[in-house]
């Protein structure tokens, strides 16, 4: 034994232990994202509890079980559920009954000894609701514009209904948003004529001339939504929910109606892609806390491409002047420093400076200069997109920079010098023949950029990211890409409806979902660096050889 | 092939133009660097400039009266007077496009014919109170209108009754008023007056609408009881609460609240030595503190503070105005707590109090002048003085003054605000109330963002070390290539959802089964080790077939086993040894606060973001160390342990050291983990169950809200300097030991 210990074979097996809490750390990790977050697709069963609590009251809920968990008996001594002596724990299920409209609570906790019985009726459906969440219970009747008609007409109302909205969306974001854009950017123009002093009469009339006739379009696209409105809210559903009340739900509220208990496991993989599907595709709903992510995945999206531009010219360049032309003296030390340090230096400094230098000072000034006609009300001066994009780059160049120049510096003199031999210049040698051999590296360094941009949230916090963006920062309407618009990312959307929601408890599984897709999103850009990376080493090796 | 010259010519322009443009793009890099360090002292330097005066512009005055009081508008523009006679004067004091400066506006008497003031009192929002000789009162308000004329503003000046036009009844039985006091809110406006007939009086005038809107009022007298003797002073708080009355050094302070009495509420003592006398006292911004200046030039401050023996009045701080007079007037800001003294001699100082800073001192007239104002806004003062022809004149001086209560030392150092019991370390940044004063004191925060890294560091350091050593030393070259890239893929991780599960899933978990994570400590050190004892154990074949070299690999199954076995034995743990609820056993028995999201959870969320930092950087150290030391090492007969620890570690020590400084630097940095994972309560406590605030997190919660410009503003900027020239240290400092370490190997 002592003789083991001096061997020191305990200590490392000790050392190993460090290795194995990393690893079970990183993959537990993993796994309990990805196992979180697929769960918030998959189609739970829908359960019947009839209830009997300690007065001998009956009752009966309806919903799906999202948790449970084992508390000690001794804590609910003072329920008196008559219980066997020697219990130690009794198990409490959480469960999600949804129907807002008759309990203000969507969970409700149930003891397992006050449920007399637990059911899965077939005839038990969900309805996912625009506004209001979910609703549970039987269909009781149908009715199409005041008649009552066969359950089976369901599917096809529903469709109907979601034709319908679906249009009205397209009326109110598309066609209206665009008067009401145009209507303001008249409003501005005549503005920037009166502030320059050029405000004639005739502008004027053109002025006022081209707005009536936007807003006799408005009317008349009115009207039509208005049509559409009628027509959408023709139906209804009468539902028998939990303890035998019947709700009316208004079918035009109504996403989708699923009998979940008479899904089998195809139809339930179904129905698990087309959720996962919907969630990357729809526009959030409720506060954020239900529905999909696409205006997050935009955001996160348009933004990374708009560093990606800035950042990786810059970032080549610098690396490029460091391994090409640098000369050993202090500048290169100190450059070398700043790049260490601009690596080092906290994100939320980046977000400080951004706000401070690019919004106020830079976007200001800006403002000032050509948007001086919807001053006060500030276009550039303002958190938005393009000061995210642009203060992301400066926090991602050590990135780019760093990859670049380990690739610059696997690539052997020899080629270079070859080069020089047969009369190229240096920049023609660099162009011709160092970039395109370093061109993988320079691309790992600006995978892994976008990789650190998609998942950096609190200096956007500072210059741009919003929880909720009115209208995407790309749309139809002239410009088309509005750098100067605010717009929502993943990560913030995880702080946002993880912390910030009036339900958190309600949110928490598409909390676990988003942060899924960020996370496979990462992991994947890094895999696919480190991959591009190796095979690139190996290649030296062998041009090297 | 021949090469034309001339495209050889543009072949060297374009590679010595691609090599400015390549040069360029290095250095700014450099340039960035530079620049976020200069801009963000840029920001933070208003702060820790004292005060300026400067002299904006003088205009003589017309009147050839004395100059009783005086005062400008919130712009600057105009300011006014009153004299002797009753009559008060505006004039332009900048150039407008409507006239030029100097230019008398408005004259208009206050007064009937034949009446002299007697003396006039400054009250709140720019309102006089004017006495006249025969003792009656009046209150009035000069207003000032802003017109605009094709963009360009005009200001005309009036004068407004708030209280009526007509004599005040201050006193029933009508006799003379020697001093006076007057405050008055939107319900009642209450004077305290001594009278000739040696009465101290109150008198409240209620408002029968709201004097806002009607000047009606019915007026209630009552008597109050006070010492015998002359009353040099009186003074009223804005908020109607309290007065202050001054006999000789003997200060009285009686309670107004009460309908039907004046009581007595407490005496200041102020002065100590006999020879010292109080020459004047005026009330700082917010109601609860006096200032009182004495004839030896100091200035005290004083306010109620909760003793054991009740509520007291207590000399918080004193200021030293001046070392050879007496202090003949002090005049307080609205709304801050700067105040502004005048000796005799006319040298003034401008002085803040909760930051205890002396912001300036100088002489701008070189006689007392007959009168003194600061402007609406804080910004500037208007005083009457003479010119050299002994022309009486306005003058009015530009006061830059924006931060006073940030000093270094009010950031670092104990504070006594305002109704705290003692001088104590506050951040608190806003609140709800209109007089809240804001307490920026940066030690709180910085405090908890040593105190989240240190727990990060007591978490990760141990784990990724002993991962470096395992994986760069002992583990096989093909395991190391999966085992590496793995631990390194934590560091791609977003902190946010380090943060979120943290939050929302590790605390509630730590909060139930906390005697597990303790249990934890205990049994993955002691099962490694039984593991290591039943394999030395076991038979030579086994070993074959199960070498050390998978270790890492066989000691995952045991440590999930006990993990689970941990939890289980969690319920039961505190069941017998903590009365069923360690919760309630360390807040009711050990008497500590329990948050939910406290230092543990932050501890061991942040330790994961900074494991692979640390690993990755320390694995390179040792892995680097060249390979014929250890081969020396152990051909000299030392063991694979004694070669480690000998050579390789050695070694490699800066290394190491570099990485963890690496790792220190982004767990002070890091924003989303703490902000999630903590309750953000700015508390000095270095207790492992209560949670803090960053530096970062603080800025991410508070800046989208401060006001630009402002001092909570630029405060926030210097926490953000504070972090950057933190991690900075840290950077350098690693890259510097490791650039270093890396001569040395190439060396060897």
């Amino acid at each position: 034994m002592n003789s083991w210990f001096k061997s020191g074979s305990p200590w490392i097996w000790l050392s190993a232990g460090g290795v194995s809490i990393s690893l079970i750390s990183v993959l537990g990790l993993l796994w309990l994202i990805a196992s979180r977050g697929l769960s918030y697709f998959w189609p739970a069963d829908i359960y019947q509890f009839d209830m009997l609590d300690p007065s001998g009251k009956q009752s009966v809920v309806i919903g799906e079980i999202y948790d449970r968990e084992l508390i000690p008996a001794k804590q609910l001594s003072h329920l008196d559920l008559k219980l066997d002596a020697d219990v130690e724990s009794i198990e409490r299920l959480l469960i999600k009954t949804g129907n807002r409209e008759l309990v203000s609570l969507d969970f409700r906790w149930l003891l397992s000894p006050q449920i007399t019985k637990t059911s899965a009726p077939k005839d038990l459906v969900v309805i996912e609701r625009r506004t209001n969440g979910n609703a549970y219970g039987f269909i009781a009747e149908v009715i199409l514009d005041g008649k009552s008609v066969d359950v089976s007409e369901l599917a096809m109302l529903v469709d109907r209904v979601d034709e319908f909205q679906s249009q009205i969306e397209d009326l109110q974001k598309v066609d209206i948003g665009a008067i009401n854009y145009q209507i303001e950017r008249l409003r501005l123009r005549e503005r920037k004529y009166a502030l320059d002093g050029e405000l004639s009469a005739e502008v004027k009339q053109d002025i006022a001339q081209q707005v009536s006739s936007l807003q006799e379009e408005y009317q008349q696209l009115e009207a039509k939504l208005m049509s559409l409105r009628k027509e959408v809210s023709r139906d209804q559903l009468r539902l028998r929910a939990m303890d035998g009340q019947v709700i009316t739900v208004n079918l035009e509220n109504v996403l989708k109606v699923t009998y979940s208990n008479q899904l089998n496991i195809i139809d339930k993989f179904g129905v698990f892609f087309h959720q996962i599907s919907a969630f990357i595709v729809d526009d959030p709903r409720e506060a954020n806390t239900e529905g999909g992510v696409f205006p997050a995945i935009f955001g996160t999206v348009l933004m990374v491409l708009l560093m990606t531009v800035i950042v990786s010219p810059m970032g080549v360049i610098a690396a490029i002047y460091l391994h090409e032309y640098a000369g050993k003296n202090a500048l290169t030390k100190l450059l070398r420093i700043a790049v260490i340090n601009l690596a080092g230096v906290p994100s939320i400094v980046y977000g400080v400076f951004g706000l401070g230098f690019f919004v106020y000072m830079v976007g200001g000034s800006l403002d000032q200069l050509f948007y001086a006609e919807t001053l006060p009300s500030p276009t550039f001066g303002t958190p938005g997109v393009m000061w995210s994009a642009i203060t992301l780059a400066i926090l991602t160049l050590p990135v780019v920079i760093v990859s670049t120049e380990e690739g610059l510096s696997r690539i052997p003199s020899a080629m270079r010098y070859g080069s020089l031999a047969l009369g190229a210049t240096k920049a023609e040698t660099l162009w011709r023949i160092i970039l395109p051999i370093a061109s993988p590296a320079i691309m790992t360094g600006i995978i892994l950029a976008i990789a650190r941009a998609a998942g950096e949230v609190a200096p956007l916090m500072l210059v741009g990211v919003v929880k909720m963006a009115p209208n995407l920062p790309l749309d139809g309407n002239f410009p088309f890409l509005h750098l100067d618009r605010k717009f929502m990312h993943l990560g913030f959307h995880i702080y946002d409806v993880g912390f910030q929601s009036p339900n958190v408890e309600a949110a928490r599984p598409l909390v676990y979902a988003t942060a899924l897709l960020l996370v496979s999103i990462i992991v994947m850009l890094n895999m696919t660096a480190v991959s591009i990376r190796n095979s690139l080493r190996e290649k030296y090796r062998m041009l090297e050889h | 092939m021949t090469i034309t010259s001339k495209s050889a010519n543009s072949r060297r322009v374009k590679n010595t133009l691609a090599q400015w443009m390549i040069t360029l793009g290095g250095i700014s890099v450099l340039f960035t660097l530079v620049l976020i360090f200069m801009y963000l002292l840029y920001v933070i330097k208003p702060i820790f400039e004292s005060a300026k005066v400067e002299s904006l512009t003088s205009v003589n005055i017309s009147s050839s009266n004395q100059i009783l009081s005086t005062g400008v508008d919130e712009l600057k523009e105009l300011a006014y007077n009153i004299d002797k006679k009753g009559d008060i004067a505006f004039y332009q004091i900048v150039d407008s496009s409507f006239r030029e400066v100097g230019t008398q506006l408005l004259t208009m008497p206050l007064l009937e014919d034949n009446t002299e003031l007697a003396f006039v009192l400054d009250a709140a929002l720019q309102r006089k109170v004017l006495v006249d000789t025969n003792s009656n009162v009046l209150v009035i308000e000069p207003k000032f209108k802003a017109t605009y004329i094709a963009d360009d503003r005009d200001i005309t000046p009036s004068v407004v009754y708030p209280l009526g036009e007509d004599y005040l009844p201050v006193d029933e039985q009508e006799q003379g008023i020697q001093q006076l006091a007057f405050a008055m809110n939107e319900e009642f406006a209450i004077f305290v007056a001594y009278t000739d007939d040696n009465r101290l009086i109150k008198t409240t005038l209620v408002a029968e609408d709201d004097f806002t809107y009607d000047s009606a009022y019915t007026a209630q007298y009552q008597t109050i009881s006070m010492d015998k003797g002359r009353v040099d002073n009186i003074l009223v708080t804005p908020d109607l609460q309290m007065a202050f009355v001054r006999q000789g050094n003997e200060i009285s302070v009686y309670d107004l609240t009460d309908e039907d009495d004046v009581p007595l509420k407490a005496r200041i003592n102020a002065i100590e030595n006999k020879n010292t006398k109080i020459t004047s006292m005026a009330l700082l911004s917010g109601s609860s503190s006096i200032l009182i200046g004495d004839s030896q030039g100091k200035v005290s401050q004083w306010f109620e503070v909760a003793t054991d023996n009740g509520r007291q009045f207590k000399n918080i701080r004193s200021f030293d105005v001046s070392a050879t007079e007496g202090v003949a007037s002090i005049v307080t800001e609205q709304y801050r707590k700067s105040f502004y003294t005048i000796t005799k001699s006319g040298e003034i100082g401008v002085f803040y109090t909760t930051s205890h800073a002396d912001l300036w001192r100088g002489n701008l007239t070189n006689t007392l002048p007959s009168a003194f104002a600061i402007s609406p806004r804080a910004d500037g003062i208007v005083l009457i003085g003479k010119d050299e022809q002994q022309q009486a004149n306005i003058q009015v001086f530009e006061v830059h003054n924006e931060h006073p209560e940030v000093t270094w030392r009010a950031l670092w150092q104990e504070v006594w605000y305002e109704g705290y019991p003692e001088p104590d370390y506050i951040w608190q940044s806003t609140s709800g109330s209109d007089d809240f004063e804001a307490k920026f004191s940066l030690v709180p925060i910085s405090f908890g963002t040593m105190k989240a890294a240190l727990y990060a560091m007591i978490f990760a350091v141990p784990i990724a070390l002993t991962s470096a050593i395992y994986t760069a030393y002992f583990m096989t070259p093909g395991l190391r290539k999966k085992v590496k890239p793995t631990i390194e893929l934590m560091e791609a991780l977003p902190t946010v959802i380090l943060g979120f599960l943290a939050g929302l899933w590790l605390a509630p978990i730590i909060e139930n089964y906390l005697p597990a994570i303790f249990l934890l400590i205990l049994f993955i050190p002691s099962a490694t080790l039984a593991t290591a004892l039943i394999w030395h154990k076991l038979p030579q074949e086994k070993k074959n077939k199960f070498p050390e070299t998978l270790a890492p690999l066989l000691l995952i199954p045991v440590i999930c086993l006990v993990t689970y076995l941990a939890f289980a034995l969690s319920p039961l743990m505190e069941h017998y040894f903590f009365g069923g609820d360690i919760r309630q056993y360390i807040t009711n028995d050990l008497g500590i606060d329990f948050d939910q999201r406290n230092a543990l959870v932050v501890g061991i969320a942040m330790g994961f973001a900074v494991i692979p930092t640390i690993f990755s950087m320390a694995e390179d150290a040792i892995f680097s160390v060249p390979k014929h030391l250890t081969s020396g090492s152990l051909a000299l007969g030392a063991t694979q342990w004694q070669t480690l620890i000998k050579v390789v570690l050695l070694t490699a020590s800066p290394g190491i050291f570099s990485a963890v400084m690496m790792g220190l630097g982004r767990a002070v940095g890091e924003t989303m983990i703490v902000l999630m994972a903590t309750g953000n309560t700015p508390i000095l406590d270095w207790s492992i169950f209560q949670g803090m605030r960053t530096l970062s997190a603080n800025i991410a919660v508070e800046m989208p809200e401060s006001e630009v410009g402002s001092s909570h503003y630029r405060i926030l900027f210097l926490a953000a300097f504070v972090l950057f020239v933190f991690t900075f240290v840290f950077n350098t400092l690693a890259e510097f030991v490791r650039q270093r370490l890396r001569e040395k190997y190439s060396s060897l």
